[in-house]
This record gives structure tokens, sequence and C-alpha cells, in this order.
């Protein structure tokens, strides 16, 4: 229904610059401020995503994502620098991309005061198509929340508004998908049913884009850009970003693990020390391999009790903590 | 159109089922009507008067059943030193002292004059002021009496002009069919004005207004949506109004209702682009709510809704000039109480309908701005 019709757009009002078919979103040098300047929420941010990948946003609040997002969205006028969702450029295009794009904000967005039926009514016919239109897209989906469709969305669970949302955003088949924050504030089985349906919304071809702060669900998104304070730390495959970890990682833990962790960071051998739930991860400054040994030894001479070290593959966490003091540390194969 | 006719759908289906929104756009007319004009009466009536009176004579005996009889006075105490009296004037319990010096009559009859002492709390300004005055009427009437009484008989009247005042468009000066249509135009304005920008900045605060904005709605359909039902529920408030009037207090326009109507409806899209304009500067439903609230009070106390406009400084009357509400209180009463035609109220017209093209293009521009 949609599609046709944005197409013949597209040929009438060829953008002026080449913009690639197979990358629906491209962010060339993005920059935005608020408050006059005072507060950067995005500093030269350049992205590109391919088509039908899974993209991960990652970073912690306040990183910049939801500027980023509103920007893409057509929602906020970049201060700096150019973008292009869909082939349309998202300032003199807002339209065509108004009618390609589905966008889930990270707040619940919907009429709490009508019901899910209603709702998804209501969002198709604004795009100018029915609910029974692009059914197939949403079904499985869709059939989850079926059960309550005449209640009201104000009266379902954290979990069923967001499927709910999602339903919302899917219901005029939109080639790129802009998911805000969608699994902040839902229960684990939740996330985890969430992100699966996102795996086979990217089975049927649509791009999407996805930004979260839980470092342990970037695993699930093909490629996945690290940010923070408004800066793009690095871009790659999950798996390769934990594999460029350029030293080794050691876990260790003692009876008492804050004098450990004082100790350890007032130690001049330790590069850097994380607290990581009931473990410290340290990295050494001049490793020859034989970290577990050195650390334990350092342990010891300072009289700690139950001392456990172990050698460790990074996470996520451990690579974005790496970057984020990357001013300081080398990181990557380059270095 | 399609389009358009379901965001009408979504706002009705919303507004019907906001219960107390719903309630309140019913209830409103019938209780602000049914109750504030009966309430809000400006005839001052139960006056408390304290008498001290030094006299005791057939005269002042005469005075004081006359001022009992007039029936607006209520006497709370004879009090025997003006001392006293003035005590009951500061505890509250007395609005007006009347005087009465000793050799009341004597003096009245051996020299031809006699003052009288009045004293008025005056922290209640109207009370105190219409009371004293309804005294003086009375005591001099009273006067009038003893000239007669004094000369034994009454060979020469004194010449006096009597003036018959007749009431026109409000026989019975009633205070309830000046108020009534006010308050219906008071009614009309926080409906259109007032209940459609917090509906707007309702959708700002919650945010569903991102969720519509990345749709293909064009931003006038998403803003006629908004503004149509809150048009329809004026013209709903308006009939429950002048039920209310007829069925309470006997007020049958006497004008056409059809103008009346064709008014209201004009007056109507000015008072949405004023509730569109409010709900671009306000980003969420307190803020809405205290500019609606600045401009309610301007509105009570500037459009003449208690107080003439005529008898306002030239600078207050400039600002009234200046409010939509002012010009259409005043045809509301025009068509209500006169019967006045299309002709008499066609420069209120032209005047509504400069506000509702200037206001509803301030509020486009504005919005525009924001985006």
């Amino acid at each position: 229904m949609v599609k046709p019709y944005s197409m013949k757009k597209n040929n009438l009002h060829t953008p002026p610059d080449a913009v690639p078919a197979d990358t629906p979103i491209i962010a060339a040098h993005l920059s935005k401020s608020y408050n006059k300047g005072t507060v950067a929420a995005l500093s030269d941010v350049s992205l590109e995503v391919k088509k039908g990948e899974l993209f991960g946003l990652i970073g912690p609040d306040g990183a910049g994502k939801t500027t980023l997002f509103r920007i893409l969205t057509t929602l906020l006028l970049a201060d700096e620098g150019q973008a292009w969702v869909s082939g349309y450029d998202v300032v003199k295009n807002f339209k065509q991309i108004r009618r390609t794009v589905g966008y889930m904000p990270g707040k619940f967005s919907l009429y709490q005061d009508l019901t899910v039926q209603e709702n998804l009514t209501f969002f198709a016919t604004l795009f100018g198509t029915s609910v029974e239109t692009h059914y197939e897209l949403i079904k499985d989906i869709y059939d989850q929340i079926k059960p309550f469709s005449d209640r009201r969305a104000g009266k379902l669970s954290g979990g069923m508004k967001q499927k709910l949302a999602l339903c919302c955003a899917l219901i005029h088949k939109p080639a790129v998908l802009f998911l805000d924050e969608p699994t902040t504030g839902v229960d684990v089985v939740s996330r985890r049913e969430f992100w699966e349906m996102l795996q086979q919304l990217k089975q049927q071809g649509i791009t999407i884009l996805v930004s979260t702060p839980y470092m342990e669900e970037a695993v699930r998104c093909d490629r996945i850009a690290l940010i923070q304070n408004g800066r793009i730390l690095h871009v790659d495959t999950p798996s390769r970003i934990t594999g460029a970890f350029p030293v080794n990682l050691y876990a260790a833990k003692a009876a008492s693990i804050y004098t450990l962790l004082k100790d350890l960071r007032s130690w001049n051998q330790v590069e850097s020390c994380y607290a990581f739930g009931e473990w410290l991860h340290v990295t050494l400054r001049q490793d020859t391999g034989n970290g577990q040994a050195l650390i334990r030894e350092y342990a010891a001479s300072r009289a700690h009790a139950q001392v456990v070290v172990q050698t460790i593959a990074p996470t996520i966490e451990d690579s974005f903590i790496r970057l984020a003091t990357s001013n300081t540390l080398p990181y990557g194969s380059g270095h | 159109m399609k389009r358009l006719r379901f965001i009408l759908q979504k706002e009705f289906r919303q507004m019907f089922r906001d219960r107390t929104i719903l309630a309140m756009m019913f209830m409103l007319p019938l209780i602000q009507l049914g109750i504030l004009p009966l309430a809000m009466n400006l005839d001052v009536k139960h006056i408390n008067l304290a008498i001290v009176d030094n006299d005791h004579s057939t005269y002042t005996q005469k005075l004081i059943s006359k001022i009992g009889a007039s029936g607006y006075f209520i006497i709370v105490t004879t009090a025997p030193a003006y001392k006293q009296a003035l005590f009951t004037l500061e505890n509250g319990t007395a609005d007006i002292i009347l005087e009465i010096p000793a050799s009341f009559e004597r003096n009245l009859i051996r020299e031809g004059s006699q003052p009288l002492n009045v004293t008025v709390d005056a922290i209640n300004g109207i009370k105190s002021g219409i009371g004293a005055a309804y005294l003086l009427t009375v005591i001099r009437d009273f006067n009038q009496d003893i000239r007669l009484l004094n000369n034994g008989q009454p060979v020469i009247a004194p010449a006096v002009i009597d003036t018959a005042t007749s009431a026109w468009f409000n026989p019975y000066e009633k205070f309830t069919w000046y108020i009534v249509p006010g308050v219906l135009v008071l009614l009309l304005t926080l409906v259109g004005g007032f209940l459609s920008a917090l509906n707007i900045v309702r959708e700002k605060e919650i945010g569903t207004i991102e969720q519509i904005n990345v749709t293909p709605v064009k931003k006038w359909q998403f803003i006629l949506g908004k503004l149509v039902p809150f048009w329809v529920v004026g013209m709903i408030v308006l009939t429950v109004g002048l039920l209310v009037a007829r069925l309470f207090y006997g007020i049958i326009p006497v004008g056409s209702l059809f103008l009346l109507y064709l008014l209201a409806a004009v007056y109507l899209i000015a008072l949405l682009g004023f509730g569109l304009l409010v709900s671009t500067i306000s980003n969420n439903q307190l803020q809405a709510m205290f500019i609606a609230f600045f401009f309610i009070m301007i509105f009570v106390l500037m459009s003449g809704l208690f107080t003439s406009v005529d008898s306002m400084p030239a600078w207050a009357r400039t600002i009234a000039a200046g409010l939509p509400i002012t010009h259409f209180m005043k045809a509301v009463r025009m068509i209500i109480l006169k019967g006045s035609s299309f002709k008499d109220v066609l420069p209120v017209f032209i005047i509504e309908g400069l506000f509702a093209i200037g206001l509803n293009a301030l509020a486009i521009w504005n919005y525009r701005k924001t985006q």
C-alpha cells in the first residue's frame, strides 16, 4: 500500500547526493546541542546501517541515543551534519520518511484510554492502511495480546504495552524500524521474547535500529555502535569488539572485595580495575602471561584471604569501559 | 478525509471515556448557572444596623420603626452609648451605626434641623455604601413626613421633584437577568478556550504527539481533529445553558436563537484559536492551567461580567476592548435581553471574525516555529 507510492516519490525527487540503496540509515557528522550550545547531546556522529541489519546503539543513559533517534525520525533538526533514511534526506524529504519508517519511542506513547484494538486501528488509519493489509507481519506478536484486544492500553502490563507499541509501529510495514530503548523497564522474560521477535522481523527484511542501555543485549545485534557523551566510540560486530580487547582480562575476588579493589587500584602494576558484581575485572600494565600469579601474589602480600583469580573472556561491558577511557588506554589490534 | 474522520472518532471516543471531563461539561452549565446567579446577588439586603438612641422620644420611635419597616435593615442592637455600638461594628455584628443625639425631637421642632451620625463599616465597600444610601433615603423620607406633621396643617406641600423610573429590557431589574447571560458566556469560554488547550497539551505531556508526528498525518488534520469536538461541546453547553436560563430563571431570549448560535459559533472559533495558542506555549498541563487561570481572571474581571465596562478607566476600557469575550458578552446580552437583530450585532460579528482569524493564525505560526 505505502510502498509503491513512496517509490514513485523517490523517482520524482532523487536526493542530491547519491545515497546507496543498500544502506537505509546513513548519518554523516551529526551534531546537536541543547540549551544554546551548553549541552552537547551529539558531536560529529557518523553511522551506516545496512539493509536488513539489526543494529544496536549501546550506551548509558544520557549518551545521546534518543537525540539521534529523534533526528533520524525527523522529529528534531540537527545543528550540523546530514542524515538519510531509506535514501531520503531527513530534512528535505521528511514526509516520505514518515511514510516508510516505524518508530517506537522510549516512553510508552499510545493512547492509554483507547483499547488495544482501537489503538491499532487508529494508527493503521493514520498511515492510510488497515490492520488486515499487513496482518501477516504482526500476527506472531499480535496473537500474544489478542486475548486483551478489548482492554484499554493503560491497563496492560509493561511487556504487553511493549508488544502493542511494536505492533503499532509495524502496522504499515515500515522498511526501517526505530526502537528507542524498547526493553527498558521490562522484565527479563519479556525482554528475551522481545529480542526473539526482533530476530523474526529481521528475517522479513526490515532494517532495525535499536538502542539499549543493557550491555548484555548487545550480543543479540548484528552490529553495534558504542556511544557515550554524544560520541560514537566504536562500530563493529559484538564478537569482533570483544575479540579486539587488546590485553588479558582477569577476574579476581577475595573475602573483603572492597579492600581488594582499593589495594589493586593503588598498585602501580594495575592498568584498570572495576567491580563487576562479585568480581573485580583487572588488566595489568606489563602483562607477560603470568598475570594470574602476579595478582595472587600481590593479594597475598596485602593479607587478603580466600583469593581467587581467573583469566576471562571480555564482555561488551569490559570493552565499553575500556573504550570509554580510550584516551588513556589503547584499544584494538592497531595499538 | 478518511484520516480526519478517524481522528475525530478517536477524539470523541476519548472524550466520552473521560467520565470526569464529560460530567464536568454537562454539570458545569447546570451547577454554575443554577447556583451562582442566585448566590451572587448585588441587591443589598440584610444590612445589620445598630442604633444608639439618646433621645427616646416619639420621633425617634417613628424613625426607628420606619427604618425597620423598609425591609432592608435588620436592627441587631439598640446600644445605650456610641462606644458600645462601635464595639458591635468592630466585631462584625453590625454594618452601620445610626446615632440619634439627645434632644433630637426638641431640636427638630425648635430649630427645624438636627444632624444625625451614621458610621459605616467600609470593609465590605458595596454593602456599606449602598446600605448608607438606603438609610439616607429612609431618613429623607422621614424628614418629609416630619415637615407635614410639624406644620400641623399641610397647607403648602413642599416642592418635591418626583421621578418615576421604568427599567427597559429588564423590567423588574432582576440581577439574575443581567448575570445569567454573562455566566453563560464564561462557560462557553471555559470549554472553548481552556479545555481545548489542556487537551492538546496532554498529548504533548504523555508523548503521544511524538508518535503522531512520525506518521504521515498532516498538521491541519491533527489540529482540526482536536478543535472540532470542543466546538461541538461548546454548542451543547450553550444549549444546556439556555435551557437552564429558561427553566430556572424564566429568561427567554427576546432575539433570534439562530443569531445567538451563529455568533457563538464564530466566537468559539476565536476561542479555540486562543486555546491552541496556549497549548503551543505550554509544555505540560500545569503550565497550561496556570496560563488559562491568568486569563480567566482577566476575563472575569474586565469583560463586564460583573461591572460595567463603561465605568472603567480609559486604559482598562482599552484592555477590555482587546478581549474577545467583552464584545461577545455585550452582544449576547443584547440578543437575549434586548432582542437585537443581525444588523445591531454586525460589528461584533466582524470583531469576533477578526479575532478568530488572528488568534488561529498566530497559533499556527507559533506551532510551526516550535516544531
